[in-house]
């Protein structure tokens, strides 16, 4: 038993775990800022009235629900950036990191837009009716009556996604981000194969630490500020 | 333009003052439908309506469930829109939906069924929420006009509160207010006293009087009768899609013309 936390302490002392899990933890910071303010111009496309918006919100979501993140990071790297040679900066790690954060957020923009239109659905049709008897047209009504009444019944689903987003995060590594937890890992792995049980549990452990504050989080914020009609 | 008459040929409340129930003048036509049809699917909801309401006018739409009566209600601020035919509010034709629409709908107040108050919002923001947004007025002159028009419906106290706390009677009448402080041309209630517990019912049929006889134009689709006969300058009553008979109150209520009309009656008012 002794052996078995002398090998955590091990790790720890030949490897910067916590930085590793700071990539990961500002990757989501990030993608889950842009995601969300993607997936409310998604939701806002669905829900207007005009039909080629409509069309084109449905057709992303369509789109990018269904590609598997691997595969849009992976595009990020060798086609943006090899291929068409896009650098967002000068440093070459943090193009990829910023090119990890549009892809995540291209791809998780699709599940924050799905999750707002279900609290669009929380919210009744009466809402929106009185908002336009005053006058008001439908991006001011979206915005002052319906948003907000929305996010309040997204809450919920909207941390499912924060949650699938922090985990998604260690596909970065697909995008070439060297620094993050799976990177992390895999070194770990090659190096010290007699800690494998070891390396497995502390990241397994790691995510739930920081997963469960999410979940409370999210459930006590959508008890606390759901509408009461 | 200057229509007079109405479908049924008698005359619609003439404009001065031997207006039948009540010695208010009416002016020019302000509300104006003309053929309007409208189909559910196969139902056809509105079957060629002709409805002249003029300035300052109370008309109370009476009828059975399903004869058309809130579809024409909502038809009015193109909260349904119609097939064919020509809805005209104050001498302009509906718009399409977009920004006119919207200026339109602000000139046209409604109250609804279900209150559809604000759930997020306090009572004062609910009423000031239009006249900032959409009137531009400024925080301080909103509030004071909506604290006015609380106090004007009974509910000034109540302005602190959310929309939830309120009773059904409370609620309607804060919505009220919110319509008001547009300051519509004309106001449409679509059966607002129905979702209500019996006991509050007057208390918003109270403020609703009250409204009629500061010279407000009203489109009121009710089941209450008495408001009907204190109220009203005229009463329409439409049965499937039609407007069947349209006449004074009192006219209507002891001698009502068609066979569908004095059936309904026969079956709402013996109790």
């Amino acid at each position: 038993m002794d052996d078995f936390f002398s090998g955590f302490a091990e790790l720890f002392a030949q490897y910067d775990v916590l930085a590793a899990f700071w990539v990961n933890i500002q990757l989501t910071f990030w993608a889950a800022l842009l995601s969300l303010v993607l997936g409310t111009v998604l939701a806002l496309m669905r829900i207007s009235p005009i039909a080629s918006l409509q069309w084109a919100g449905t057709a992303y979501v369509t789109i990018f629900r269904n590609t598997p993140l691997t595969i849009i990071l992976t595009f990020m790297y060798l086609v943006v950036f090899s291929q068409l040679g896009i650098t967002l900066t000068d440093d070459l790690n943090s193009t990829f990191f910023w090119f990890a954060v549009i892809g995540l957020s291209v791809y998780h923009a699709a599940f924050v837009c799905e999750a707002i239109r279900s609290g669009v659905n929380t919210v009744p049709v009466g809402q929106a009716e009185a908002a336009r008897a005053i006058g008001l047209s439908f991006l001011p009504a979206a915005r002052l009556v319906i948003l907000p009444q929305a996010f309040r019944g997204a809450i919920a689903p909207l941390g499912n996604t924060l949650i699938a987003l922090l985990k998604n995060s260690t596909v970065a590594v697909a995008a070439s981000v060297a620094t993050e937890t799976s990177s992390l890992m895999r070194t770990m792995i090659e190096f010290r194969p007699d800690l494998m049980v070891a390396i497995f549990l502390l990241f397994a452990v790691g995510y739930v630490i920081l997963v469960i504050p999410i979940g409370l989080g999210t459930t006590w914020l959508s008890q606390r500020l759901a509408v009461k009609r | 333009m200057d229509q007079t008459t109405s479908t049924t040929g008698q005359p619609a409340a003439d404009s001065t003052a031997d207006a039948p129930s009540s010695d208010r003048a009416l002016g020019a036509p302000l509300v104006e439908l003309k053929r309007v049809n409208k189909h559910f699917g196969a139902l056809h909801v509105l079957q060629d309506i002709d409805l002249t309401v003029r300035k300052g006018e109370v008309l109370v739409v009476i009828g059975p469930s399903g004869s058309g009566k809130s579809t024409l209600c909502r038809a009015i601020n193109r909260l349904e829109t119609i097939d064919d035919g020509t809805i005209t509010v104050d001498g302009k034709e509906l718009p399409e939906e977009g920004k006119a629409l919207a200026q339109l709908r602000a000139e046209v107040g409604m109250v609804f069924q279900s209150f559809n108050l604000f759930a997020h919002k306090t009572v004062l923001d609910n009423v000031t929420l239009g006249p900032r947004k959409v009137r531009g007025l400024s925080k301080k002159a909103a509030e004071e006009q909506a604290r006015a028009l609380l106090d004007r419906v009974g509910v000034g106290n109540q302005a602190g509160k959310m929309p939830a706390q309120l009773s059904g009677g409370q609620q309607q009448r804060v919505a009220i207010a919110r319509a008001l402080a547009m300051q519509p041309k004309v106001m449409l209630f679509d059966e607002p006293t129905s979702a209500l517990d019996p006991e509050m019912i007057n208390e918003v049929l109270d403020a609703m009087v009250a409204l009629a006889r500061d010279g407000m134009t009203m489109i009121v689709v009710t089941h209450e009768m008495g408001f009907a006969r204190t109220a009203a300058d005229r009463v329409v009553f439409m049965a499937d899609g039609q407007i069947v008979e349209e006449a004074a109150p009192e006219e209507f209520f002891t001698a009502p013309k068609s066979e569908r009309a004095r059936d309904f009656l026969s079956k709402i008012l013996t109790h």
